[in-house]
């Protein structure tokens, strides 16, 4: 059903994405003209949420001034942030909802989108049962449109049936952190990590998705504290790093079990805090005799002594920070890498005290706060579980419904994909989500949109997945509408509406708002405002774990961001968690937690020899659908490329800037090479943020971890051959204007 | 802005361009940046450098222009070539140490980092070294490097017999006095 109305190069000619490289009427308008306003609000682009200031002048933002007083940046920004303003009055900006037709998109009126997407979802919901139609939202939506589109599957379609990005962000820590601590949330402020004698970096590359966070483990050094990094590649930190585990992808748990082996048998722990504080000792330290070092080493490729010299540096210290990120969660064991991680902190006394502590870095925008309040499938506001009698009471009391009407826990993300293969879901409204981009197996992707009978999409440029869509809603930007998100830290701030959205887009929760009316239920939707959510987000939360009720707008911008939980409006809200050994658990306690080693679910062999591992640069935001728009971060990087050290390189005759396919079980894709001596010889990677030919997750495999539900994007298995020249993309994917690939061996990357 | 100084320290660069994304985006810029990063050598390493002017002493573009056209500010800043003036000959480009003036072919003018004259002197750091994430740029008191950093800054450099001593300062380890990067440095001659 859902195939593209145009060919693809008509559509991108039609909607990008464009390059735009300057301020609305060029660098010179805007110097004659200074703008009305700065507005002080925070970067989109990723989860470090820094405080930015953006230039206002006629209801357009025409450029960034750093906000140098926000505590957590201080002014500094990474190359996206200095150019997030280049994704406003872009031209490819949807201004009205477009409609399909047999010639391809046109525009049409409010009312008549809306009161099509209506009848189709209301149709296909009397067919086929309420849970036959499926939501998708996304973490860089703010907290209260994340609310609001929990609070619209559930009371305005009644549908169990909503899952977002988040699940293929940080998931599995959340799982990890949730059956541990009871509680999904960094137990730290960032200031704590300067403080930390050692910190250990593990699955996470700081410099090109947490930029500011660099400096943090700077300043670590520079009071004498100790970097170790583990991860394929030699990422820019790596640098510095006093320790560097060249882990082989998917072996991590071996590293840390490892690790925690050598603290156990050289009597490093902390046997008074585990007593006091724990439960679950005895089995985990069981659990780990079996991996001393060279079990680990052999694992791992890490060499032995190198396990045992980062076990007792961190066993050894009095304060050590343990940062991980999607290296770690990305596995179909993503739960139990955390959960090992996890046991290293409490088995060594590091959590909850200044300088000590473990913690995810969440990567997208509101990937903390976008999780807390209900757009998860098994989630309601509070960070509660919807399978909690009580929770279900509370929440449906502040919604005005019976606890019963609210559905039970539905499927993630790819799963619902799969329902929708199994002709089980019908139709999917979706926002703030890309998944023909950002899902793994991007075929099987596209095979279940086109097989949906309907497909909505709220968004305010044409995304790759939005050109497969029956209607197509023109949404807000960040800078569009008032709200708050949470960021890596816990920190919860402040959102600030900075212009109107053009044309005749819709803010995002008006869209939502006014759908819930057309479906008959308008009175559980009265909201005039951001604010008005907020304040019944408020109490939905009240006595959750993420327990916002005492968070204002106000105290936010007075205090430069609240710390949840926070309880009552005189509590100055929670930087710290866990301070004084006591969990979010009943009993107050920890949980050490057994893991068990699983191969991959997409090992090597003989077809398929070499680890294929997927991520980011600096330069592009997931699946690009706003950074493959602004022109300087495209140059910076404009196309993906295979890393593969000389060694694998050479055995295929391949040099640098040569044309490579890799083909793993799914599919298989031509980029260029770029040779270097900085990733394992057994392990090549290719960063995810692009479309069609040049997609990394069309090789990427769809095991999920079975607790968190996370892709296994991280681990792939794959094969390498020269290719003879440049592939059909080169030709039939890109803008005129698109930068071209190098032709001789410039490396770019 | 009084009483502060402008540090590099190319180890903790971590290549994100920040600096020159920001740069381009300063208001006299017009989108072109004047500070450049690059890896080392990428094949080897992951190593990246920003290049900045040192704002010499002594600077050598200036001593080379025949037409006289780049001048230091009392501030100790180096401007980019006057534009009635210049003549794009490209001695400058040639001659100074570091290699950091441009020759813009289509405006015929060198142009190069003034440090931000127009943000410094309204008490606003340079954009480059505010949206640094990694400290390989700062602009701070000395007192806060004096205290803070486990490198030393050195603003001594020495190429050949030529002596340059900056503006701008470059982190060292704690026991290197001055930055000597030319083998010639190393050599012993009885009879210099």
């Amino acid at each position: 059903m859902a195939e593209r109305p145009l060919p693809y190069a008509e559509l991108i000619a039609r909607y990008g994405p464009h390059l735009n490289y300057t301020p609305p009427g060029g660098y010179d308008e805007q110097r004659e003209n200074p703008p009305d306003r700065l507005v002080k609000t925070h970067c989109c682009f990723c989860g470090q949420q820094c405080g930015i200031q953006l230039k206002v002048r006629d209801n357009q933002v025409v450029g960034f001034e750093p906000w140098e007083e926000f505590p957590f940046n201080q002014g500094m920004l990474c190359p996206k942030g200095v150019r997030r303003y280049l994704q406003s009055a872009h031209p490819d900006r949807l201004l009205q909802p477009l409609m399909r037709t047999p010639q391809g998109f046109r525009p049409a009126q409010w009312d008549e989108a809306l009161d099509f997407t209506v009848a189709r979802l209301r149709e296909i919901q009397e067919r086929h049962g309420k849970d036959a139609v499926a939501i998708y939202g996304g973490a860089s939506l703010t907290t209260e449109k994340s609310y609001l589109l929990g609070k619209f599957a559930r009371v305005a379609l009644g549908t169990r049936h909503i899952d977002y990005n988040g699940r293929l962000c940080m998931v599995s820590a959340g799982t990890a952190y949730k059956l541990a601590f009871g509680v999904d949330r960094s137990p730290m402020p960032w200031s704590d990590i300067p403080k930390a004698q050692v910190a250990f970096v593990i699955g996470s590359n700081v410099a090109d998705c947490s930029p500011i966070t660099t400096q943090y483990l700077w300043r670590m050094r520079d009071a004498g504290g100790r970097l170790i990094v583990a991860d394929p590649r030699m990422t820019p930190i790596t640098r510095n790093a006093d320790l560097y585990l060249p882990v082989r992808p998917g072996t991590d748990l071996a590293l840390l079990m490892g690790m925690l082996h050598v603290i156990l048998r050289d009597g490093l722990e902390d046997r008074e805090f585990i007593a006091a504080h724990t439960v679950g000792f005895d089995e985990v330290a069981k659990s780990v005799q079996a991996y001393d070092p060279l079990t680990a080493a052999r694992k791992t490729g890490v060499p032995p002594e190198a396990i045992e010299k980062a076990a007792h540096w961190i066993g050894e210290a009095e304060r050590a920070v343990l940062l991980h990120a999607r290296g770690l969660e990305h596995q179909s064991k993503g739960v139990e890498n955390c959960l090992a991680v996890i046991n290293l902190a409490l088995a060594t006394g590091n959590i909850g005290r200044e300088g000590a502590a473990c913690s995810m870095i969440t990567g997208q925008g509101n990937g903390q706060g976008g999780r807390e309040h209900g757009q998860k499938c098994d989630q309601l506001p509070g960070q509660r579980s919807i399978t909690d009698p009580a929770a279900r009471e509370h929440v449906a009391r502040v919604w005005g419904i019976r606890p019963e009407e609210i559905p039970q826990a539905g499927l993630s993300a790819v799963e619902i994909l799969e329902a929708i293969h199994r002709g089980e879901i019908k139709a999917l409204l979706s926002i703030c989500f890309n998944p023909l981009v950002s899902l793994p197996d991007a075929g099987y992707v596209r095979e279940a949109l086109e097989k949906l009978e309907f497909f909505g999409v709220v968004d305010f440029f044409l995304s790759e997945t939005a050109q497969l869509a029956d209607v197509v809603l023109a949404g807000s930007l960040h800078e569009e509408e008032e709200g708050v998100v949470c960021s890596a830290e816990g920190r919860v701030i402040h959102i600030q509406k900075a212009v109107d959205p053009p044309g005749s887009a819709w803010q995002d929760s008006r869209i939502y708002i006014e759908l819930a009316r057309r479906l008959g239920k308008g009175q559980y939707f009265p909201y005039e405002s951001s604010r008005e959510i907020f304040e019944e987000l408020r109490e939905a939360s009240r006595g959750g774990p993420a327990d916002y009720s005492g968070i204002t707008y106000e105290k936010i911008d007075s205090q430069m961001g609240v710390f949840w939980p926070c309880p009552s409006e005189d509590h100055p809200g929670t930087p710290r968690l866990f301070e004084g050994g006591r969990f979010f658990h009943a009993d107050g306690k920890a949980r050490f937690l057994v893991t068990e080693w699983r191969e991959s679910g997409d090992p090597v062999d003989g077809d398929f020899p070499v680890w294929l591992t997927t991520g980011r640069v600096v330069s592009q935001y997931l699946s690009g659908t706003q950074t493959r728009r602004i022109g300087p971060l495209v140059e910076q990087f404009p196309h993906p490329r295979v890393e593969i050290h000389p060694r694998l390189a050479e055995q295929h005759g391949i040099a640098d800037g040569d044309w490579v396919t890799v083909g793993t079980r799914r599919d298989e894709i031509t980029l260029q090479a770029l040779v270097v001596r900085t990733i394992r010889p057994d392990t090549v990677f290719i960063a995810y943020h692009w479309p069609g030919g040049r997609s990394a997750n069309r090789l990427t495999h769809r095991t999920l971890d079975p607790r968190s539900k996370i892709p296994e994007y991280k681990v792939s298995a794959c094969n390498l051959r020269k290719a003879a020249g440049p592939p059909d993309w080169v030709r039939s994917e890109l803008t005129p204007e698109y930068p071209r690939p190098a032709s001789g061996l410039k490396v770019v990357g | 802005m009084f009483g502060y100084e402008f540090y590099i320290d190319p180890e903790r660069c971590i290549g994100c361009q920040a600096c020159v994304n920001a740069c381009a985006e300063c208001d006299t810029h017009r989108g072109v940046p004047m500070i450049t990063v690059d890896f080392l050598d990428r094949r080897n390493s992951i190593a990246t450098v920003p290049a900045i002017c040192m704002h010499c002493d002594d600077p050598t573009c200036a001593e080379v222009c025949p037409a006289d056209a780049i001048k230091k500010g009392e501030d100790g800043v180096v401007q980019s070539a006057l534009k009635p003036r210049c003549i794009a000959c490209n001695n400058c480009v040639l001659a100074c140490p570091f290699g950091i003036p441009k020759m813009m072919t289509k405006l015929e003018l060198m142009m190069k980092c003034d440090m931000c004259y127009d943000r410094t002197s309204v008490g606003k750091r340079p954009m480059c070294a505010t949206v640094c994430p990694s400290q390989a740029l700062a602009y701070v008191p000395p007192e806060l490097i004096a205290r803070e950093r486990r490198e030393k800054p050195s603003n001594v450099f020495q190429f050949g017999n030529q002596t340059v001593t900056t503006k701008v300062f470059m982190m060292v380890p704690p026991d290197v006095p001055a930055v000597a990067v030319d083998v010639v440095d190393y050599l012993w001659e009885e009879n210099p």
